[in-house]
């Protein structure tokens, strides 16, 4: 039917399609609606935009580039900053005889913490996702 | 033929990160981009940011064009993928939709050329509630109507773009039409 409906059957199949219509009834009333689907929906297009958006077009796309490059730098950055940081802090931390082993050892846990986090998702990233083979299905 | 080996060559620069290829990659193809797009998410300001990213992923996954095939099945993966995940939250989608535009308007032209006045003021009404009818069929089954009634590709073109056999275009045609049929008439 949807063969028939959208002119991609050949002379037979449209004869058989007849046939079949012609002894069936109820297929018949479902043939119906379905052109009647059909025909609503032929009359339909696209809502154009207007067409100043296709002079932007490209400028947009291109914005999209310089903010993935923006964002990679500052993120790179801000790991770079924070872990030097971090490093440097905890050196501190770590000499100061003046800070209770307590707090010595919750700073050094946070600090292998995210490490390990750190770790588990770039290796996620460039391995794991690489050689999933459900990557493609979406969800 | 010239068409097609211009295109591969504008690819072969692309991969290559040529971004001035590829600008005339997007420009060849974003019309195309928008409007599915817009069938697959339903308003303008969302096609216009999903075509879009979808260029900006393509440019960054530019690695893996191939020459050989055409540029847009390709982009069309990213592009649908894009949609479907943006658009998995069905409540926020809805949201969106109830503040946007129509996607869809009667081509112009029509009425004048009708026959049946009668006939042309029921299937304009019909019509009205159509936009809320596409907008609840499953995802696979408006994207193949989307593509087959609005773009007007043929269902051997649908099944070389979704990856699936001609059959399976028929049935989801079929399951999206038996679905409109349920929704027009309780409407």
């Amino acid at each position: 039917m949807m063969g028939a409906l959208d002119g991609e059957t050949s002379p037979q199949q449209e004869q058989e399609l007849s046939r079949l219509l012609e002894n069936d009834p109820v297929l018949e009333a479902e043939w119906e609606q379905l052109q009647r689907v059909k025909e609503v929906t032929s009359g339909m297009v696209f809502n154009k935009p207007p067409e100043e958006i296709w002079d932007t077009y490209w400028t947009g796309v291109y914005r999209r580039f310089e903010r993935g490059i923006g964002w990679i730098l500052v993120s790179v950055g801000a790991i770079l900053l924070l872990s030097y940081g971090a490093w440097e802090g905890l050196g501190e931390l770590l000499d100061d005889t003046t800070t209770p082993a307590i707090v010595k050892y919750g700073a050094l846990a946070v600090i292998v913490g995210l490490i390990v986090l750190l770790v588990s998702v770039v290796r996620e990233k460039l391995f794991i996702r690489r050689s999933d083979p459900y990557k493609d299905i979406i969800r | 033929v010239s068409e097609t080996v211009a295109e591969r060559i504008l690819v072969e620069r692309a991969r290559s990160g040529d971004l001035e290829a590829f600008g005339e990659l997007v420009s060849r193809h974003m019309r195309r981009a928008y409007f599915a797009a817009l069938g697959l998410a339903g308003s303008h300001d969302d096609a216009l940011d999903m075509s879009q990213e979808a260029f900006a992923r393509a440019f960054r996954a530019r690695k893996s064009l191939d020459p050989e095939r055409p540029f847009y099945p390709w982009l069309y993966q990213i592009l649908r993928r894009l949609c479907f995940n943006v658009h998995r939250d069905r409540r926020t989608r809805q949201a969106r939709l109830a503040e946007a535009a129509p996607w869809l308007v009667e081509e112009a032209g029509r009425r004048a050329a009708a026959e049946d006045p009668a006939r042309q003021a029921e299937n304009a009404e019909l019509r009205e509630q159509l936009d809320a009818a596409i907008d609840r069929l499953p995802a696979r089954e408006r994207e193949t109507l989307v593509l087959r009634e609005f773009e007007g590709l043929r269902y051997r073109e649908i099944a070389e773009l979704l990856g699936i056999p001609i059959g399976t275009v028929m049935s989801r045609l079929y399951s999206a039409r038996k679905a409109l049929a349920e929704i027009l008439r309780e409407g």
